[in-house]
């Protein structure tokens, strides 16, 4: 174990960690462009030269890896000056349109030129120009080389991370350039990291492109609900100026670190499936009753749908079936298991997937569309397939009286089944969701429910890794959350609960179920817990 | 100390004091400046006798106020030599806007070599300060506020509203004839 002095303080390290690493844990900030902590070390943009004593030149702290006893100066003229010789050299080229550059705002040259930087051009030559600008090279990510440093970390990333190695440095000395090998395209699953990675505008999201400054954003730290894999990422919602991309709250997802989970990345699939949150959505709760459709006030909708529920539940247990979904939170199953098994007896409630499988890779998607199906088995939530399948022949049949769905479009899942008719069927049908769809369409009650970035509460991923999901966003129209609405009727139904918050919730939730024992938001923070 | 001046009332003369004598008087000169600036603005407007000074008045649907040339009045956004538009759309003056009164929404530009246009550029008069902080941050002077356009009226708020096209011609603009007389 090292022991070796940054700046005059003392830090001892694991052998083998690298200078910048140690000053990083220090709060010493050294800047670097090519240095990447997913990545292997390059050591080709010269950003984080510092001098170690005993040594003739200046070393890059990305790659040098601390020995016992060394003196590590990182804010000596000579490092100062460097910096701005190095800012220098990689500007020459740049074009400097930082005002029609989506980077804007969080570009690394940008802010070093204003820490370190703040020199005046002594360029007199013409700027070599690089080949082309704003070049699509595949459909997620558009090429700028002009603005390009060559730290080679979208490079790297290609040829470490997914293996693919689409990216290539082509030409030499100041004509050489970033480029995708001829007749190659950039479309592996986790080709929007490289913009992620690019720490200058050279490469950009295509989705994001032009759609709204970054200085407009606010973020929200939240989990993807794509998957059972539960990367942690960042909401970045735009609510300020809704003139910008027509009123989209929602702008974009970035993957947040979490080196139990995703590291630094996040797959394609989960990075763009976000414009369900302000697309066809469900505003108002909608009643089909006798050929008449109306939206209607909440309380109004509520009580006549409980007039219905009570006279099926008064006739018997058996003829009410739940359809819970993999895609409610933790708070969320809990409050359904309460309502409808615990207060009200019910005995058909299962879980029903809301997506069909999908791909599976080894790095981080899973087959399993849903986030939190560890959460509802630990609640005591099955998928049973052949029960599921005997509520749907009950149905038809007229032995089931009544259904209530969480947000599952069973018509587009089973389309062998003529789940149509059976809706019609159903003395009492009630549709809980986010979204328009086939299903929706046929419900009888329709009540709009909030998308994860309009609530609070826990997933748990597929290694029973509870994870905390933010909200960013007031839910749309009127919709409300899922537990919202359970509490809703709970308390028409004449239940007395009492809770106020989804740590409320979450606090019955962990005395219940011995999996989440322990557990609280604040233990939860920004990381997740694993469950023991 | 603070000294205190006494001011009495004037003491009004027999003439005054008869009252009826001082009204005349009061309406002949109401009178004389009456005439003498019909006449003489009468005549102005043909251009005769324009060296003898009538009243300070401006005819203003007709005359206008001299304006300082660095005064920041209704703003356009500025062109390019084939016509369209010089903004980039970059969204400076929007962000600096303390009124937030400025809309701009972007878009591709169809030639790669060109970055970003705007698609629509909106400014809600009624709600711009005239602060000229928009000119102040455009880097492609694609702003300014040199139109002269001062009297700004509409019927509902919608009516305040600029789009690109009324900004890059100004066209309520009425020239006008400039004031005799400086301000």
């Amino acid at each position: 174990m090292p022991t070796l002095r940054v700046d005059g303080k003392e830090i001892t390290v694991e052998k083998g960690t690298t200078i910048i690493r140690a000053a990083e844990t220090l709060g010493i900030a050294i800047p670097y462009y090519c240095y990447h902590p997913g990545l292997s070390v390059a050591g080709n943009c010269r950003m984080c030269l510092v001098e170690v004593e005993k040594m003739p030149k200046p070393q890059i702290a990305c790659h040098i890896q601390c020995q016992d006893g060394m003196e590590v100066y990182t804010q000596t003229e000579k490092v100062k000056k460097l910096r701005e010789h190095i800012l220098e050299f990689l500007l020459v080229n740049h074009p400097l349109d930082c005002p029609v550059c989506d980077q804007a705002g969080e570009c690394k040259l940008q802010d070093y030129y204003m820490e370190h930087g703040l020199y005046d051009s002594r360029l007199n030559e013409k700027k070599v120009k690089k080949s082309a600008k704003a070049v699509p090279i595949g459909p997620t990510i558009m090429l700028d080389s002009e603005r390009c440093i060559l730290c080679s970390r979208c490079v790297r990333f290609t040829d470490e991370i997914t293996g693919t190695g689409e990216f290539g440095i082509f030409n030499r000395g100041d004509h050489s350039e970033i480029g995708i090998y001829p007749g190659r395209e950039l479309n592996n699953k986790y080709s929007g990291n490289v913009a992620d990675i690019c720490p200058v505008g050279a490469l950009t999201d295509r989705d994001f492109r032009f759609k709204c400054r970054v200085w407009y954003l606010e973020k929200t730290e939240s989990i993807c609900p794509g998957c059972a894999r539960g990367c942690n990422m960042t909401i970045e919602t735009n609510l300020e100026r809704p003139h910008h991309a027509h009123g989209e709250r929602v702008m974009r997802l970035k993957p947040r670190y979490n080196s139990e989970v995703n590291d630094w990345w996040m797959c394609d699939a989960g990075r763009y499936g976000y414009k369900f949150i302000d697309h066809d959505r469900i505003t108002e709760p909608i009643q089909r009753l006798d050929g008449v459709v109306r939206t209607m006030e909440w309380n109004e909708i509520v009580a006549n749908l409980l007039k219905l529920f009570k006279g099926i539940l008064k006739a018997s247990k058996d003829e009410i079936a739940v359809f819970v979904s993999p895609q409610m939170t933790n708070e969320e199953l809990y409050l359904a298991k309460k309502l409808f098994i615990k207060e009200l007896g019910l005995e058909r409630v299962f879980l029903v997937s809301t997506n069909p499988e999908g791909d599976q890779d080894d790095f981080l998607i899973r087959a399993d569309k849903h986030p939190n199906r560890k959460g509802a088995e630990w609640l005591g939530f099955k998928e049973d397939e052949r029960a599921i399948k005997k509520v749907m022949d009950d149905a038809l049949s007229g032995a089931l009286k009544g259904l209530v769905m969480f947000g599952q479009d069973l018509i587009s899942l089973y389309p062998d089944r003529n789940i149509a008719e059976m809706l019609t069927r159903l003395s009492l049908s009630v549709f809980i969701g986010s979204n328009h769809h086939v299903t929706s369409e046929q419900a009888q009650f329709v009540l709009p429910a909030a998308a994860y970035a309009e609530k609070e509460g826990t997933f748990t991923n597929f290694l029973g890794r509870v994870q905390r999901i933010h909200q960013a966003l007031t839910p749309l129209a009127r919709s409300k959350p899922e537990s919202e609405i359970l509490m809703l009727l709970a308390r028409r139904l004449g239940f007395d609960w009492a809770y106020e918050s989804q740590e409320d919730v979450f606090d019955g939730l962990r005395r219940s179920v011995p999996q989440f024992q322990g557990m609280s938001y604040a233990k939860i923070g920004k990381q997740g817990v694993m469950a023991e | 100390m603070i000294k205190t001046k006494i001011v009495h009332r004037p003491k009004l003369n027999f003439w005054q004091k008869l009252y009826f004598p001082e009204v005349f008087r009061g309406v002949l000169l109401t009178s004389r400046h009456f005439f003498k600036n019909l006449i003489l603005h009468f005549f102005h407007s043909f251009g005769l006798f324009r060296r003898i000074a009538a009243a300070v008045t401006i005819q203003y649907p007709e005359e206008f106020w001299k304006l300082p040339s660095r005064l920041r009045t209704r703003h356009r956004l500025t062109k390019r030599e084939d016509g369209s538009p010089r903004c980039v759309a970059c969204m400076m003056c929007e962000t600096v806007c303390p009124a937030r009164c400025i809309y701009i929404v972007a878009e591709e530009h169809p030639d790669p070599n060109i970055e970003k246009r705007p698609k629509s550029f909106d400014i809600d008069l009624g709600k711009c300060v005239y602060c000229g902080f928009c000119v102040e941050a455009c880097p492609e002077d694609a702003i300014r506020m040199d139109t002269k356009i001062l009297d700004i009226a509409a019927y509902s708020r919608q009516g305040m509203m600029l789009d690109m096209n009324e900004l890059l011609n100004p066209t309520t603009f009425i020239p006008r004839r400039e004031a005799s007389r400086k301000s």
